[in-house]
């Protein structure tokens, strides 16, 4: 089974048109075309090979990680003598990667990286989910090395970014007791050893994802006295140098096959990246982004899953003498749960594709950071949802360990809680409902669809054109409501306690009204996004309706 | 002078992926209508060629299949899994060849080549099931051969040692060089192809070699050297009245052991 070949919507957004520019920008103009031997010279040359990369990583998700997912969850990690130890079936998931070059896949060519674009990599991490969301974390964490890759010195890049292309493992060591969603409050100690000449960690880390891999990027206080954000400096640690040990590892929920540790740094010898007193206001809300768009790849990936369990079961389990697809009250939660993945997908790449852009233009970077929480939080709940429904569809069954979707269920309620709760993505949303920013993008959607509807030339995938037309009227009138609920909602300032009992609501009509225009978008160039595009148009004006309702008379 | 191997492989249809259309009306394949892969076990064996060359140092791989240029799908995939070499054996006069004219043509093939010290296949083809080129292209250059070998035990200058896998158990054998292995479908799976080999030989284009290439005579190729004749194709399906259901109880099991020791089956 190949995860890229048997789900069209990939190679869809593959071909998006603005991967053009995406392509253009990471390939800085294609000035390495001639002088490495994989280098492309043309964005189609691009598109070609990033369409050959994940025939290879569908393959290996479909025939390898898949497969081994269960063993996996059943197996988990093993603590011995200091040390985790994968189950086997992740070992094998790594070394598979490993061997095949699609590991550190972002990095320059220089280090032996493949130098793909974000949108080409949440691709990759979207199909290492459907296969096994734990393993994709795992896999997903060598998003440690961009962070190295754009703060790093030179010395210290080389020195690493080869090894990571090589399969050197990596961890985020963040959290730490009494210091989780508050990262300014964290403790662990940073002290320069002049007669070493290195950094050393003293104290504990806690919820450590991947916890005893090779290479940590350690947030750690190097001013001593500071007790806020500026006191926080970014630390590279190699776990070959010693001065750590695992003390535990969590025995968790669900992503069993993910090792969660918690870690005892001793005098432990590690490196600065970048700047001091910058590690937590700039290096780590850079990664936390690029994390939080990779949680939104691992959601679908889930939702994926869950609507390929639910939709196989309910073609083959019979009652009544019909499969039970055949009832309305399961088709309903069928498409409901492939209207959710489609949403969230197309989200995702429209953020990753601005997360790309950034690069090299300062309203992309505005964008990109209005979208990260919307795909963070839309796509986990999505998630979630999608578990819960692949049970329901699977009744009975569905409640039993023999079916995957229990591992679904399970492997799902983290997705919501990690890399910044929902609550705190709706907090990071605020900025731009307060600003207009995401009005303001969802003008340039509605103009985009006007253009295309008004020049016959604009739909190219055979739609109705009346239908498409009847979503675009809706989703106006849905947008008009959100403004009304803004100002309903913000009648007494947008730091009341009736704002913020808002916010939430806010947040979630104008990620419907969002993925609503972005199917309709997609809609123009391939139809069959039209079914899961009017779903979001029916959420949006359903759901500010009822919020206006609501807080109006209530 | 470095180490030299080939490995010979087949591009056949995908039996697990067989849709409606997939015969034709006359009983015969409708190749047209199939999607083509790596013979399985040839990917097998190029492993286990693979496997010889991460222990010998300077070791080449050489990979040779023959067909239509279409075939040359294979030989990519191949060098995209470490493969250094390869090339499609393509000419209407190799069309219609029986086992005996595909040896011949292997074998002329590998003699152009020079000294090869290891040569590596699957066992059989998926299509044909005839597990017999192998052994007769060792035939031809006059190579030992072992045959059914599911494991790489050890490999030097001087020799190899494998575990062949047999109906009655396992046999560990060493030979001297050169020699032609077979490979079951028991060895280990072959390793994936590498993104960086990919993308540089992307545009590559696979070599092809005709007839006049490797010296052959031209009666010995093709439909005119393959002495094989299909009279018929019969599809078998064993019906039911050609079954007997035996109860699981001791005397109905003692009297099928006694049928089948006097049909000297047991």
């Amino acid at each position: 089974m190949n995860f890229y070949s048997d789900n069209e919507s990939l190679s869809f957004y593959l071909r998006h048109p603005e991967m053009e520019k995406v392509v253009a920008v990471k390939e800085k103009d294609f000035s390495e075309a001639g002088r490495h031997p994989e280098a492309p010279a043309s964005a189609e040359e691009a598109v070609k090979q990033y369409d050959l990369i994940m025939n290879l990583l569908g393959e290996i998700a479909g025939d390898v990680i898949a497969p081994n997912a269960e063993a996996v969850d059943h197996e988990g990690p093993t603590l011995e003598g200091g040390r985790v130890r994968y189950a086997p079936g992740t070992r094998r998931n790594l070394d598979v990667l490993i061997q095949s070059g699609l590991y550190g896949v972002s990095l320059d060519r220089r280090y032996n990286g493949l130098n793909l674009p974000r949108a080409v990599v949440v691709m990759m991490a979207e199909m290492i989910a459907r296969a096994d969301v734990g393993f994709a974390t795992i896999w997903g964490l060598t998003d440690c090395a961009d962070t190295i890759q754009e703060f790093g010195s030179d010395a210290l890049k080389d020195k690493y970014l080869p090894r990571i292309c090589q399969g050197a493992t990596c961890s985020m060591d963040l959290t730490e007791p009494d210091a989780g969603s508050d990262l300014q409050s964290v403790r662990l100690k940073a002290t320069y050893d002049e007669a070493a000449g290195c950094w050393r960690l003293n104290g504990v880390k806690r919820f450590i994802t991947n916890g005893d891999a090779d290479l940590h990027l350690v947030l750690a206080r190097s001013e001593e006295g500071s007790n806020d954000g500026r006191g926080l400096s970014y630390f590279v640690f190699d776990r070959a140098d010693g001065g750590m040990v695992v003390r535990r590892i969590e025995n968790k929920m669900g992503i069993k096959g993910s090792p969660t540790a918690e870690l005892q740094f001793t005098n432990a010898p590690c490196q600065i990246v970048g700047e001091r007193r910058l590690g937590l206001i700039k290096y780590v809300m850079s990664l936390m982004n690029g994390a939080r768009l990779g949680v939104g790849a691992q959601s679908i990936g889930l939702c994926e899953a869950a609507c390929r369990e639910a939709e196989a079961y309910a073609a083959a389990r019979e009652q009544f003498g019909h499969p039970i697809n055949q009832f309305v009250a399961v088709r309903d939660i069928l498409d409901r749960m492939r209207a959710r993945t489609d949403g969230a997908r197309s989200l995702l790449y429209e953020t990753a594709r601005y997360v790309d852009l950034a690069a090299s233009s300062r309203p992309a970077s505005r964008v990109a950071d209005i979208l990260t929480p919307l795909v963070k939080l839309n796509a986990s709940e999505f998630a979630n949802r999608n578990a819960y429904d692949c049970i329901q569809v699977h009744g009975g069954s569905g409640f039993m360990k023999e079916y995957a979707c229990e591992r679904l269920y399970r492997d799902a309620r983290i997705l919501s809680i990690y890399e910044g709760t929902s609550q705190l993505q709706v907090v990071a949303a605020m900025k731009g409902i307060a600003s207009g920013a995401y009005l303001k993008q969802i003008e340039s959607y509605e103009a985009r669809v006007a253009e295309a509807l008004a020049a016959d030339f604009g739909i190219v995938s055979g739609a109705p054109v009346s239908e498409l037309k009847h979503c675009l009227d809706v989703l106006r009138k849905a947008t008009a409501a959100y403004g009304r609920f803004y100002e309903t909602a913000a009648v007494e300032g947008t730091s009341s306690e009736r704002f913020e009992h808002s916010t939430r609501a806010l947040t979630d009509v104008l990620g419907n009204i969002i993925m609503g225009y972005l199917l309709l978008l997609d809609s123009l160039r391939d139809a069959r996004f039209l079914k899961s595009c009017k779903y979001f148009v029916k959420e949006s004006i359903g759901q500010v309706s009822r919020h206006i309702a609501a807080l109006e008379n209530c | 002078m470095s180490f030299r191997i080939v490995v010979l492989a087949k591009q056949v249809p995908d039996t697990h992926n067989v849709g409606a259309d997939a015969m034709n009306a006359d009983g015969t394949v409708n190749r047209s209508a199939l999607p083509v892969v790596f013979n399985p076990e040839d990917l097998k064996a190029l492993e286990m060629a693979l496997q010889v060359k991460d222990r010998m140092p300077g070791a080449t791989v050489t990979v040779i299949t023959m067909g239509p240029p279409r075939a040359g799908e294979i030989i990519k995939d191949a060098l995209n899994r470490g493969a250094d070499d390869g090339f499609v054996l393509s000419d209407a006069r190799f069309a219609g060849a029986d086992t005996l004219a595909t040896s011949y043509a292997l074998s002329q093939a590998i003699r152009q080549m020079g000294r090869v010290d290891l040569i590596f296949g699957g066992r059989q083809a998926i299509d044909g099931d005839t597990a017999q080129v192998g052994p007769q292209v060792a035939e031809k250059l006059d190579m030992p051969q072992i045959t059914y070998a599911e494991e790489l035990l050890d490999v030097d200058a001087g020799g190899i040692s494998v575990r062949r896998r047999l109906e009655r158990g396992i046999e560990c054998v060493k030979a001297k060089l050169p020699v032609l292995v077979t490979v079951t479908s028991a060895a280990a799976d072959c390793r994936y192809p590498n993104a960086h080999r990919m993308l540089r030989r992307a545009k590559d284009e696979v070599r092809m070699v005709n007839a006049d290439g490797i010296g052959a005579d031209m009666d010995r190729l093709g439909l005119k050297g393959s002495p094989t004749k299909v009279k018929q194709i019969v599809n078998v399906v064993l019906s039911h009245k050609e079954s007997v259901v035996i109860e699981p109880t001791e005397a109905a099991l003692g009297e099928l052991s006694a049928t089948l020791i006097k049909a000297h089956i047991l």
